[in-house]
């Protein structure tokens, strides 16, 4: 299995509040993550690659030269775009799902607890985030990134599998004449 | 005055702080940050966190002061000073917005009107010790750069 190397991971930071802007720059970058921290769900989401654009299609495409993000860390309470629905834009996004979401929220609310974790958070941190919290992302960072590769491998697995299978369909069609009479038939229920 | 006693009037100030509820644990994660590659970062903490509390003061008493009281947006902005006093670890403040959000709940303007009063009393108290905090610091900083020239 191909080891992940310490290089630093990136962290976006979302939180509409300066000063926790401050706070949890300097929280992750004490612990070694590159930090990019911005004020609102729809920057993060310009971060990420993702347009707001409604008219373009559900699968949005990201940009060609947007950074890499190993975990998102954004704030529920936010102003237009809050912390969930941003979640929620990630995890429904082809290209952005298994990148790591943790939540934060001043508010112990079970409920919304709940739902976050259900909307696909890996995390939810109740503020103020201490330090201690930070040990938490790596986890998270490296489940994502074996993933990822294991997605990659079986990819590639099942391009080989599929060329070879190519191959012996090719054959199987020259020797099978059942199969054509059955297609023929078919045809003909078209009329 | 001496360096050590610049020191040992900034701990002291510190101590009583602590004692007397003005800052609670947060305020020690905050210190901890603080490190040789950010060494103003409690100051830039404790800065930005007065110019958001003061902002926030002056909105709610105009909010406070209407013969009709929105208390859902005076709620939205006793949070929001909750959740920075919160996090600069400003506890007195803290509980003082606690209690102010009960009285919004209740639609309650007398209550609102006495709880403003008291986070600023507070906040105030703490704008204080805060300021001085940050001048003994400055002083004490002054003198370590001046051993390095």
């Amino acid at each position: 299995m191909a080891v992940v190397a310490e290089s630093q991971f990136h962290v976006l930071a979302v939180d509409d509040s300066l000063m926790d802007r401050k706070l949890i720059e300097r929280l992750l970058k004490t612990s070694s993550f590159q930090v990019t921290a911005v004020d609102s769900g729809s920057r993060a989401l310009q971060v990420l690659g993702l347009s707001e654009d409604l008219t373009s299609s559900p699968a949005v495409y990201p940009a060609h030269n947007e950074i890499e993000v190993n975990l998102v860390i954004t704030d529920y309470c936010m102003p237009g775009m809050t912390g969930y629905d941003l979640l929620k834009k990630i995890k429904g996004s082809s290209s952005l799902r298994d990148i790591p979401v943790v939540i934060m929220s001043s508010e112990n609310v079970p409920s919304r607890i709940n739902r976050c974790l259900e909307g696909g958070a890996e995390e939810f941190f109740l503020k103020p985030v201490q330090l201690s919290d930070m040990k938490r992302l790596r986890p998270h960072i490296l489940k994502g990134k074996s993933k990822e590769q294991q997605l990659q491998q079986e990819e590639e697995e099942e391009e080989e599998t599929s060329i070879s299978s190519n191959k012996r369909k090719a054959m199987d069609e020259e020797l099978s004449p059942e199969r054509r009479r059955l297609r023929l038939s078919n045809n003909n229920s078209l009329i | 005055m001496s360096l050590m006693a610049l020191r040992e009037q900034l701990n002291m100030l510190l101590n009583s702080m602590y004692i007397e509820g003005l800052l609670d644990q947060q305020f020690q994660q905050l210190q901890m940050l603080q490190d040789a590659s950010s060494p103003g970062f409690v100051a830039e903490v404790i800065t930005l966190f007065c110019e958001d509390a003061e902002r926030i003061l002056t909105e709610l008493t105009k909010l406070v002061d209407q013969a009709v009281v929105d208390f859902q947006k005076v709620d939205a902005y006793v949070h929001q000073l909750k959740g920075s006093s919160s996090s600069v670890g400003a506890q007195n403040v803290k509980l003082a917005c606690i209690q102010f959000r009960q009285f919004c709940e209740e639609n309650n303007k007398v209550g609102c009107l006495n709880a403003l009063n008291v986070v600023k009393h507070h906040y105030y108290l703490l704008r204080n010790k805060f300021d001085t905090m940050l001048q003994l610091e400055q002083r004490i900083q002054a003198y370590d750069s001046k051993q390095q020239n």
